[in-house]
């Protein structure tokens, strides 16, 4: 058995002229909460659909739950419950009915347990009062809850949810996380993409990037986040002094801050803002045992060294590279839309 | 995939019959007992069922026998040999409402909904989404498409059975019921009648097989069931087009459309089942073909839609 729920290797699909993923080799860890990020169009939809047998790869492998994808797909598949490109439902059927037939598409559900998984699965993403009403006339949120429902019908090993909170107002969308948590809790391992990364770093124990069909970086929320670069900002009245000392510990100024900025947004007249990288910038996943802060002073100790030489500090802080910034530092794009 | 996916299928047919004859049933066999093949029939015939399109299509074919009642109720009696077979003979038996109300909805009526419950199949679950879900319930591609099929056929059977039954109903309220004369000339009593009638029925739901197929394929081919639908409503016609040509006269014994009307064999003393037969023949072949066709293009397709 191996440890991980998901594995690719080289795992890739053409489109005709197109490459929609690109030789990817995604690690999931069991019991992982995998947040699965990349802008629209980036490949992330086509590599679900392959990791679920919908779509069959053009190249490269995949193994889910420890077998090997398509070829397993009828022993794995029941234990995996997913949500794919949004919810689906035939209009002309109840929410409750919808549930019940998906569920007797699967050879692994018993029929005579049926009607109670179903009403648990919608009691859980709270559509017990609409489980009689037609899934044609449920607004996009309980579809999206309903979806959710369809992938706890039974229990899974691992649920891979695509976009969950899609169409969610705030409160549904808390409510998603809780839930998605409260898996996690159980020890199933959850692979979710997204696009919100807010929603990423509540929620997930480990991140991979795509873009433009390849992933770009996979590892640790933590990893993730170190291998970003942290900054050194200091707000004084003195950047040339300030700007000396701190090349004199080691730490890398700012070519794009060495004249003074007219701070606006602080107090004092003629602050500048100096600003210095306190960690290299790593790749995650890689060389991510060793703490890359080690060799770098700590923060107390930069402000001590510029008050020892007498600079006037009104300011200080470290800045974390957020995930935003790193996410378009990886994508290149942001949030446009890859052609 | 295909090929694994038919071991599985055929594991799951006959995880039955090895369930039954053999006590020790290893654990794996009996994790597909569960649910099975016939779990997903019954959940997608109640499906068809609960449709509020399937009941308009049953209706609109009832109406065809209570507008030929009607009609001759109101008018009288046709004369022999004007318009649709036994058509002369409605005013006399009301048993034979029903036979009419079917040569009237055979060439295109019933063809009509045939080509719309087939090419749904697929393009319909395609077009709402709903086809990857049960694809990773997993349903299984080709135990979907055998499921899909079977639904279609129960349909046939449901649309030629509908028109046999208001037929008999409405003919049984505006006419005499007697003894049905036959096409051989002797007589037979009511009770056997009504057995001939349903033996009628079951053999246009035969003929209807062939043309479902065809719908199958299409309905695996787009994911827009509208464009299944057409396309098997339009080969409907052009078959029964090509059958009255005489010129091609060569290809007529291999369209699907071929033995549609051969059912009055069924109205001689005794009943001759062959024409039955061969018929039964010539649909399976053209389900062997499409629905080959049909689980040859669904088990690699990728699933986008």
């Amino acid at each position: 058995m191996s440890d991980l729920a998901i594995q690719t290797h080289g795992l890739t699909k053409r489109f005709r002229a197109q490459v929609a993923v690109d030789g990817i080799d995604l690690a999931v860890p069991r019991g992982s909460v995998f947040g699965f990020l990349g802008p629209n169009g980036s490949g992330k939809t086509t590599t679900i659909r392959m990791l679920l047998g919908l779509v069959g790869a053009t190249a490269g492998t995949a193994r889910v739950l420890g077998t090997d994808m398509p070829k397993g797909l009828d022993d794995v598949l029941p234990r995996v419950g997913a949500l794919v490109e949004g919810p689906a439902f035939a209009p002309f059927l109840s929410g409750a009915a919808n549930l019940a037939r998906f569920d007797a598409a699967d050879r692994h559900a018993s029929p005579s347990t049926r009607g109670r998984r179903v009403a648990e699965a919608l009691d859980r993403v709270g559509l017990s009062h609409a489980a009689r009403k037609k899934a044609g006339a449920y607004s996009l949120g309980m579809k999206q809850r309903l979806g959710l429902a369809n992938a706890l019908l039974m229990p899974r090993d691992l649920l891979v949810l695509d976009e969950p909170t899609n169409g969610l107002d705030p409160q549904g969308t808390r409510e998603v996380r809780s839930l998605i948590r409260s898996f996690a809790a159980d020890g199933t391992t959850v692979f979710v993409s997204s696009h919100l990364l807010a929603e990423v770093e509540q929620l997930c124990t480990h991140v991979g990037v795509m873009s433009a069909g390849r992933l770009v970086a996979q590892g640790t929320l933590d990893e993730f986040r170190r291998s970003g670069a942290s900054r050194v900002e200091v707000l004084t009245p003195d950047p040339d002094a300030a700007r000396a000392v701190l090349a004199r510990i080691g730490l890398v100024t700012d070519a794009a801050a060495a004249a003074p900025v007219e701070a606006a947004a602080s107090a004092g007249d003629g602050d500048a803002l100096v600003t210095a990288a306190l960690s290299d910038d790593r790749a995650p996943g890689g060389r991510a045992a060793d703490d890359p802060a080690a060799d770098q002073p700590a923060a107390e100790a930069v402000v001590a060294a510029l008050v020892r030489d007498g600079v006037r500090v009104r300011g200080f802080a470290i800045r974390r590279t957020s995930l935003e910034q790193r996410f378009v530092e990886l994508t290149g794009e942001g949030f446009d839309v890859v052609g | 995939m295909s090929s694994a996916e038919a071991s599985a299928t055929v594991g799951a047919l006959g995880a039955g019959d090895a369930a039954a004859s053999e006590p020790p049933v290893p654990p794996a066999v009996r994790r597909l007992r569960r649910g099975g093949m016939a779990s997903l029939f019954a959940s997608e015939t109640a499906t068809l069922f609960r449709r509020w399109r399937t009941w308009a299509m049953l209706a609109s074919l009832g109406l065809i026998p209570i507008l030929i009642a009607i009609a001759i109720r109101i008018a009288g009696p046709s004369g022999p040999g004007r318009g649709p077979a036994f058509l002369d003979q409605v005013a006399g038996n009301g048993l034979f409402v029903g036979m009419t109300a079917l040569v009237v909805a055979t060439p295109l009526f019933l063809p009509l909904t045939i080509a719309v419950v087939s090419g749904d199949a697929i393009a319909g679950e395609a077009s709402h989404g709903t086809l990857r879900y049960l694809l990773i319930a997993p349903a299984g591609r080709l135990r979907l498409l055998a499921v899909k099929y079977a639904v279609a056929a129960v349909f046939c059977l449901a649309a030629a059975l509908t028109v046999i039954v208001v037929g008999t109903l409405i003919g049984w309220a505006l006419f005499p019921i007697g003894p049905v004369t036959l096409l051989s000339g002797g007589q037979i009593p009511v009770g056997e009648g009504l057995l001939r009638l349903l033996a009628i029925g079951a053999y246009v739901a035969v003929s209807m097989l062939g043309l479902s197929a065809i719908g199958l394929l299409a309905s695996t081919l787009t994911v827009v069931p509208v464009g299944a639908m057409a396309a098997t409503a339009i080969l409907a016609v052009v078959a029964q087009i090509v059958g009255a040509i005489p010129q091609l006269e060569w290809v007529h014994p291999f369209l699907f459309s071929d033995r549609w009307f051969d059912f009055d064999d069924l109205l001689r003393s005794p009943p001759s089942w062959e024409s039955f037969g061969d018929n039964a023949l010539l649909q399976a072949a053209w389900i062997a073909v499409f629905g080959g066709l049909a689980a040859w293009r669904f088990a690699t397709r990728d699933i986008l839609s």
